[in-house]
């Protein structure tokens, strides 16, 4: 039985392998990336308004499902079949990729000045002195919220976490709707939308980001623990059976006006635009007790670069320094509401619910996740031990104290504030 | 005792000989030493090496598999994954192979109807793809609209639910069971047909001297087809031994909660491809493919010289 499926395998990374050489011809790009669902918008919005400027260049966007990317892409990397250009994660997976010479420099690209160094900073060189992958988009974290549920029991978007609790009681008084809808059985959900969510505001956003890497703070100390003894609040408002609730059942949750409060991802706001049939708003996460600047997770979470080996390589630095245009950025952001672009450009964004969150930048400070830049490098690793504990903190399994504890421990095993 | 050699065969030039071997053994050898013996050989080596920032690899002999064994950050979850393995393991020995025992006796009872029909149906599950087992798997279980409570709850055994595929402690032999599932058709098969190979002569014979069906089964037929259930046994374990899909399509590589779904193939696999920020490390993994290879050997082994060797085989 495992027999006959090894030799399919095989089969199939044979004849993935000769199609990967027969589309490495010139004149042609082929586009790496992880957002197999904004394939349509590539293919029907991006690439023509592309090819309006360049004619000639035909450009395939060959996206894969986000969770196969980085082990895939390493494969055809290593294996010279992967396309001429590489979406690039933000930190170290890409980093690691320009190290090992797969990756060109984009230094001596036009209109790079467009980007801030922060905007750039998630591909740039820990020297700070080349950056390999043209900045894309950021996705900012907050709450989106059932626009109807609010009104039934009669809630404003709460400022501070005491509102948010009250009306926390309130929902799940009244029974409609699933308060919180947030499953752990992914796990990331848990770290991304609860922790790396709420906890700028605790930590205040860069100042603590910046601490843990100098070795300042420690996720012991009380800001980091206070995230997770807020999450391990939320349990009794999250649906039914959270533990066995994934991704996508939170997403279709609420979608289908089930849930009233979703932590979200501002890439969300496509997928429920095209799905959800009520009026949706968004609140930044809200303020501790005592506290009053707002900071909010604005992440650098996607950019392109070219392979090294790309025997196109002059085409391709063409599609980046398009890339960085305005014209691109409206293109971008308008199609996907949802993905901000980073470049200094005032971009304007029709989608009011993007433009709500994106709104937030004027009045909370904007930071990236804490565990992205330099701090999972080692093993074990922050980010997986990240997902592990929030999920495990939220089911109740772990205490917040004991969480702290178990992230700072792993850290301590590997890292040391000076080796940066 | 050695089978007399056909008299062509034997007449033959020994250079002629050895060239219709080539002819017959050589497109097999050839196939297998470049898909599976020479994968096998450089994933042993390359267990042996490690890699620096630029990518570039040097010797280190055996300190991967130390680090491996002794590291408590590297041998904690290796243990434990080593540990659901067998759980894993456990659960079908216990549950697959003795269902599929039964149904193929059932199956071979003279007289029944629809055989065909029960023999397709009960195999389907094998031929489907392990995504979507996994997925419709998911979405039955799923606390939030899958059939699972409702269908528990018109047998008035609805308290007996929990949104098990998400519970440290039920997670891992539920997704076993999914597996049972899905795979009962190999054993039932296999033993079916053994079981139609058992001369009808011993069975009637039986029946002249007064059994039933039941003892028959368990007097005659089951003892018949022991050699089968061994065969089966390795089978399990070694397909056990290298699982990997099922548990990755429906938890994701970090096999959660708490690692309590973790087996080898998925501790592999995030070690050889990494997992959204870690990095992957082919050393690493390389060694503990090479690993599982040996686990995989030795229970094999230990089969093939304590259990096959006892075995008494019929002919008839």
């Amino acid at each position: 039985m495992r027999m006959d499926r090894a030799w399919k395998r095989s089969g199939i990374a044979m004849i993935a392998m000769i199609a990967g050489l027969a589309a490495a011809e010139a004149g042609s790009l082929k586009i790496e990336s992880w957002r197999n669902d904004d394939a349509d918008i590539w293919n029907s919005k991006i690439i023509p308004a592309f090819n309006k400027h360049y004619p000639d260049i035909k450009v395939e966007f060959a996206p894969l499902a986000p969770k196969e990317y980085n082990a895939a892409l390493n494969a055809r990397l290593t294996g010279g079949t992967a396309g001429d250009i590489i979406a690039c994660r933000p930190f170290d997976a890409s980093l690691d990729l320009f190290n090992k010479h797969q990756l060109d420099s984009v230094n001596d690209l036009k209109g790079m000045d467009n980007f801030s160094d922060v905007a750039k900073s998630a591909w740039t060189t820990d020297d700070g002195k080349t950056t390999f992958c043209v900045p894309m988009a950021s996705v900012i974290h907050g709450f989106i919220y059932n626009e109807d549920a609010f009104k039934k029991i009669g809630a404003e978007p709460p400022k501070t976490m005491e509102e948010f609790h009250a009306i926390l009681d309130k929902l799940k008084a009244d029974g409609t709707y699933t308060p919180i809808v947030l499953g752990t059985a992914d796990q990331w959900e848990a770290a991304t939308m609860g922790f790396q969510n709420i906890g700028p505001n605790y930590w205040d956003g860069e100042k603590g980001r910046l601490a843990l890497i100098a070795g300042k703070e420690k996720f012991t100390d009380p800001q980091y623990v206070d995230v997770f003894k807020e999450l391990a609040t939320w349990a009794p408002y999250m649906g039914n059976g959270y533990q066995a609730q994934t991704y996508p059942d939170s997403q279709n949750l609420f979608s289908l006006g089930k849930g009233a409060i979703y932590p979200a991802g501002s890439w969300d706001i496509s997928t429920f635009r095209s799905q959800a049939k009520f009026p949706m708003g968004a609140f930044p996460p809200p303020l501790p007790a005592g506290d009053k600047d707002c900071y909010i997770s604005d992440h650098t979470d996607i950019a392109m670069g070219v392979n090294s080996a790309s025997k196109n390589k002059e085409d391709a630095k063409k599609f980046l320094e398009w890339l960085t245009t305005p014209e691109f950025a409206t293109l971008y952001a308008n199609a996907l509401p949802g993905f901000f672009p980073l470049s200094k450009d005032a971009v304007k964004i029709d989608d009011d619910l993007a433009a709500t969150m994106v709104g937030w930048r004027k009045d909370c400070k904007s930071t990236i996740r804490n565990s992205y830049q330099i701090l999972s490098r080692g093993t074990p690793n922050l980010e997986n031990e990240l997902w592990n504990v929030s999920a495990q903190v939220i089911n109740g399994a772990e205490t917040p104290e004991a969480a702290g504890k178990q992230l700072q421990d792993g850290l301590d095993k590997w890292y040391k504030p000076d080796m940066k | 005792m050695a089978e007399p050699i056909s008299q062509v065969v034997a007449a033959m030039p020994r250079a002629r000989f050895v060239a219709l071997m080539a002819l017959f053994l050589g497109p097999a050898v050839a196939v297998y030493t470049l898909f599976s013996i020479y994968p096998l050989i450089a994933t042993m080596g390359l267990s042996t090496y490690t890699t620096d920032n630029a990518g570039a690899y040097s010797f280190v002999g055996l300190s991967n598999f130390v680090t491996l064994l002794t590291d408590s950050l590297w041998s904690k979850p290796f243990w434990n994954a080593a540990k659901n393995n067998l759980i894993f393991f456990a659960v079908h020995m216990a549950v697959q192979n003795p269902i599929g025992i039964v149904l193929a006796g059932l199956l071979s009872l003279p007289g029944l109807k629809l055989k065909g029909l029960y023999r397709t149906i009960i195999f389907l599950p094998t031929m489907l793809s392990v995504v979507i087992v996994g997925f419709s798997w998911n979405l039955i279980l799923s606390p939030l609209w899958g059939v699972a409570e409702g269908a528990l709850k018109a047998v008035g055994l609805g308290s007996l639910f929990a949104p098990w595929l998400g519970l440290p402690s039920t997670a891992l032999v539920t997704l076993a069971l999914i597996s049972v599932w899905q795979f009962v058709g190999i054993p039932l098969m296999l033993i079916y047909a053994a079981l139609l190979n058992i001369p009808d002569e011993l069975v009637d014979a039986a029946r002249v001297d007064g059994l039933g069906h039941l003892r028959i089964f368990l007097h005659i037929k089951l003892p018949l087809v022991l050699p089968t259930i061994g065969l089966i046994s390795v089978l399990t374990f070694v397909g056990n031994f290298n699982a990997f899909d099922l548990i990755y399509s429906v938890k994701g590589a970090l096999a959660g909660p708490n690692f309590a779904s973790d087996i080898l193939g998925t501790f592999f696999y995030r070690t050889f491809f990494g997992n959204q920020l870690q990095l992957g490390n082919p050393t690493m993994g390389a060694a503990v493919a090479t690993v599982m290879f040996f686990i995989i050997l030795v229970g094999v082994c230990l089969y093939l010289f304590i259990v096959q060797r006892r075995l008494r085989r019929y002919s008839f």
